[in-house]
């Protein structure tokens, strides 16, 4: 009964979002306020709806209702508690619904926080929202409705997918999708301004602050998800090029390029048209991320199971959004430019420089993560693209970024001498070439890569000190919300710069046969292998093996690789055993028996500051939420 | 991934004889060996590199690669004697040739034209910038 | 005008490729690599029989007529589903059918055949899987269409299904003769 009633809740949700897509728009478009004002409680009905179906599907898993079929397929009755609320997600119909709701709640905070903008934008921002929120529910109710029941039911789940029983699956899908919904805000904004006419600044002023949270949250999921890749599947890698990475990869470049280009227009009210663009493109990216996943075009281990039903439904749907927003932005896009003439040398040009980049490496991505498809389609023959294409391409296009970034912020608007910041970041630039020839000589294992990216964090840090410097001298320390987001944000791609250089020219990896007893030298650790016995969990069993590390005689860790075998599916996982500090990372992770005397296969990583890799991450993420708490958003707009 | 893949590879690497940790001659082999096995795809579990896979073909392939450097082929010909099994596919990076070009040769050619675009919206909005850098007061963060 | 309609037709055709590749790939295995062998000889091999590890078959005993190679394993479930369908085709004489058993003890292979019957015309071994390498063989099951000329015409990954058999096997028995 409840599942049934989990799926009338959906149904009236669908009719709710119809309601909201019309009645606000028309009403704006006729200046009729009780119209337009239907928007804000349609959104907060439709999100209770929606809240109530997403609720009694957990409660199904909660209960273990294996006649509904989808909890059935990715449950079971021996799935701990943390995982039947996770196990929601787990899968097609359920993430579906996690990012129904998520949209909904975008949309219900854009209705309760949007108090100081006029009646028709916030009809017309809602009625868009509405109109995405319908396309998803209507694929959701009429392709894939996760209250199917499954008749007569099952009589034990099938249990979720072991590699998902993780606390990083607690995280990483919730925080991922706030932020590709996030962008539909921005996307909305930029959509009712051109259904307005109306493309001055001030819709950039009420958009940023959305948009730079929906940022931050996309950057906390993938940087989660690349951790939580890392220590759960047993070969040491933290990011893979895999299609579905990508897809989450190509809006946050997007939208990275998206809030500095708000920032200009909402600020000097150049680019206006170009602003718009980017944040259709960010939401489309987004869009086009769900279609990848879930269509089967692509293969990818993160793939839900494919239906080309579905795929053509996203599809239509992506090419009525995607392709209605760009024809609107065709017709009805600023057609003379405002804002105040620049040089080519100021400030505006370096932050085109920077967004050029930016949606230049999203190309890239996409042509690559595409090109297998094109090319089958033309009979190329099975190309198959992969990290050293990806990889080496990025490098490319990021490295004219990295060198330009110290640059913007020292820089004026309209005009700027450039020798002046070059003087002012000329010691800087020194010492970054310094401590890269000292990294190349000094440190023990460096090679050139790890001299490079030595040298460009230190001259990011060093570029940003600066900007701080000279900030607190003239100002008397008066930093914005805006200009410490920013510091933090910047901070934060040298620190990562730094973690992804050091980690990759200098870790090290050694498959070793041990027996009990054996010891194994490694960077000045020493593992010594303890034998593996079996050890029971909750849902599995596992051979769990014992390995302690010292250094110069010193006990540094315990670690406990195991191998366990999940007893609903018989599907064996390898957990890796890792031992982090900022420092550096130990990892090692259990191979198979070697034969029946109880030696194994080891195999033993030490990775040296992988870890400032998600801390970077984590102060972009951060300096993006800061941003958005800056005064200026809360106060009312002067028009330049 | 189709189910019977996936439990093809796990029942496969519960059963399989035991995953035997390879003894180089000297390091020189060991990095070589890593280079390359790092540049080719693993047939079974398509998103990992040779070198990172457990798969027992993969495990097979490494060991034929080891064969091979020791025959004394080189990498070149080691890469042939795969994709000549295992098609194109096999290969983590794609080769650069005419199928190829607008892959490898695109992105530079999206940014040359999105820097040209660049230079003529700023040609253009050069007009009536001011000729020296505006005042410090009237930069407003 | 045409600079701002510039987004719309990039996307457009973006959307073509996707559609293209939605169609194409329905119902199909997307992981399934294309055979490079196809229009080439076959590798040659020479294995053992199961049971009979003296007697060794190659390549060139095998000319004169086609035959499908069956690549199957005991241990693989999958190679179960397909049993029935090799069974049937064998049966019907339609093409006579070698199988290839990957990876596998002697004891386990026959264990496995006696369970659920051996319809081959013949089964050859690879313990070890390396003369698989030069089939490109990378799991199991998987078939393989020779020709008499002993000339790969035809591959196919994983469990072959009545349907295969009829729309793809068939047809392509049909061109041989």
């Amino acid at each position: 009964m409840l599942p049934e009633l989990g799926l009338v809740s959906l149904l009236l949700a669908l009719l709710l979002s119809l309601a909201l897509s019309v009645l606000p728009m028309l009403g704006a478009h006729r200046g009729h306020g009780p119209w337009m004002a239907t928007a804000r409680p349609l959104a907060y009905a439709q999100l209770l709806m929606i809240a109530i179906s997403y609720a009694l599907l957990t409660w199904a898993f909660l209960q273990h209702d294996f006649s509904v079929a989808y909890v059935a397929n990715n449950s079971n009755s021996l799935l701990p508690l943390e995982y039947r609320f996770t196990a929601v997600w787990s899968a097609h119909e359920g993430s579906l619904l996690l990012w129904v709701l998520l949209l909904a709640l975008w949309t219900a905070l854009v209705a309760r926080f949007s108090r100081a903008l006029p009646a028709p934008v916030v009809a017309r921002v809602l009625a868009v929202m509405g109109m995405i929120g319908l396309g998803f529910l209507a694929f959701t109710v009429f392709t894939s409705n996760p209250f199917e029941r499954l008749l007569p039911g099952a009589v034990d789940g099938r249990d979720m997918n072991p590699l998902l029983q993780d606390v990083g699956m607690i995280f990483h899908p919730p925080l991922l999708y706030i932020g590709y919904v996030g962008f539909a805000v921005a996307f909305a904004f930029a959509v009712a301004a051109l259904i307005d006419g109306k493309v001055d600044a001030q819709w950039v002023r009420w958009s940023r602050p959305w948009t730079n949270v929906a940022w931050s949250f996309l950057t906390l999921g993938i940087a989660l998800g690349s951790f939580w890749a890392y220590y759960e599947l047993g070969w040491g890698g933290w990011w893979f090029w895999d299609p579905v990475e990508n897809a989450s990869f190509m809006p946050w470049l997007v939208g990275a390029a998206l809030v500095h280009s708000q920032a200009v227009t909402e600020k000097r009210g150049n680019f206006r048209g170009w602003t718009m663009l980017l944040a259709i493109a960010a939401f489309s990216l987004s869009l086009l991320g769900a279609f990848l996943v879930r269509s089967g075009v692509l293969t990818s281990v993160h793939a839900f199971a494919s239906d080309p039903d579905r795929g053509m439904f996203i599809l239509i749907f992506l090419a009525l959004v995607v392709g209605g927003s760009l024809l609107l932005y065709a017709i009805r896009a600023p057609q003379v430019e405002t804002g105040k003439p620049f040089a080519a040398t100021s400030r505006e040009t370096f932050l085109l420089a920077n967004n050029l980049l930016l949606t230049a490496s999203a190309a890239m991505i996409l042509l690559g993560t595409l090109y297998p498809l094109l090319a089958e389609a033309l009979d190329l023959g099975k190309i198959s693209v992969g990290p050293p294409y990806f990889g080496l391409l990025f490098i490319l296009l990021m490295a004219p970024l990295v060198l330009l970034l110290p640059f913007g912020p020292l820089m004026r608007w309209q005009r700027e001498d450039i020798t002046q910041p070059m003087r002012w970041l000329a010691p800087w630039a020194a010492l970054a070439a310094v401590a890269g020839v000292v990294t190349f000589f000094a440190w023990p294992e460096g090679t050139a890569k790890t001299a490079f990216g030595i040298a460009g964090a230190v001259w990011i840090l060093g570029g940003t000190a600066r900007f701080m410097w000279q900030r607190m001298r003239s100002k008397g320390s008066r930093f914005t919300a805006e200009m410490t987001g920013m510091l933090l944000a910047h901070a934060g791609v040298a620190v990562f710069v730094a973690g992804v250089f050091i980690t990759e020219s200098t870790s090290i990896e050694r498959d070793v046969a041990a027996r009990a007893g054996d010891q194994f030298q490694l960077r000045g650790y020493e593992f010594k292998f303890e034998g593996v016995e079996k050890h029971p969990g909750p849902n599995y069993l596992a051979d769990r093996g014992t390995v302690r590390v010292f250094r110069d005689g010193q006990p540094v860790a315990v670690m406990h690789p195991e191998k366990r075998a999940y007893l609903a599916g018989g599907q064996v996982m390898t957990e890796a055993a890792l031992d982090g500090s900022l420092s550096r990372d130990l990892y090692v992770a259990l191979g198979e028996p070697l034969d029946q005397s109880g030696g194994w296969a080891l195999r033993l990583y030490v990775k040296p500051y992988i870890r400032l890799i998600w801390l970077g991450s984590l102060m972009m993420a951060l300096g993006g939420f800061v941003v958005a708490f800056d005064k200026r958003f809360r106060r009312p707009v002067v028009t330049p | 991934m189709k189910r019977w893949l996936v439990l093809l590879l796990l029942l496969v690497s519960a059963a399989a004889a035991a995953l035997e940790p390879i003894k180089f001659t000297d390091d020189a082999e060991e990095t070589r060996f890593r280079e390359l096995s790092a540049e080719l795809r693993c047939v079974m579990c398509q998103n990992q590199s040779l070198a990172d896979s457990n798969a027992q073909i993969a495990h097979d392939l490494r060991m034929q690669v080891l064969a091979l450097m020791r025959e004394g082929k080189t990498n070149r010909e080691i890469k042939e004697y795969l994709v000549a099994r295992y098609s194109e596919f096999v290969l983590y990076s794609p080769p650069v040739r005419p199928s190829t070009w607008l892959l490898w040769f695109g992105p530079g050619l999206i940014l040359l034209g999105g820097a040209v675009v660049l230079a003529v919206v700023v040609r253009r909005r050069a007009d009536g910038a001011p000729a020296t850098p505006p005042s410090e007061d009237s930069q407003e963060w | 005008m045409i600079k701002r309609l510039l987004p719309l037709f990039a996307f457009l055709a973006l959307a073509v490729l996707l559609a293209a590749g939605v169609m194409r790939n329905s119902g199909k295995d997307t992981s399934a690599i294309p055979s490079p062998l196809i229009g080439k000889p076959a590798p040659a091999f020479s294995l053992p029989v199961l049971g009979d590890p003296t007697r060794l078959v190659s390549g060139a005993d095998l000319l004169g007529r086609p035959y499908l190679l069956n690549v199957w394993g005991s241990w693989c479930p999958a190679c179960r589903d397909e049993h029935p369908v090799i069974t049937e085709l064998a049966t019907s004489g339609a093409v006579r059918v070698i199988g290839y058993d990957y990876k596998d003890t002697t004891e386990e292979a026959q264990r496995w055949l006696e369970q659920f019957g051996n319809p081959y015309d013949l089964v050859i071994t690879d313990e070890a899987g390396l003369a698989a390498l030069d089939w490109g063989i990378y799991g199991a099951p998987e078939s393989f269409l020779v020709d008499a000329s002993g000339i790969v015409r035809w591959k196919f990954v994983g469990p072959m299904t009545s349907e295969v058999v009829r729309d793809q096997l068939l047809p392509e028995l049909e061109k041989l003769k």
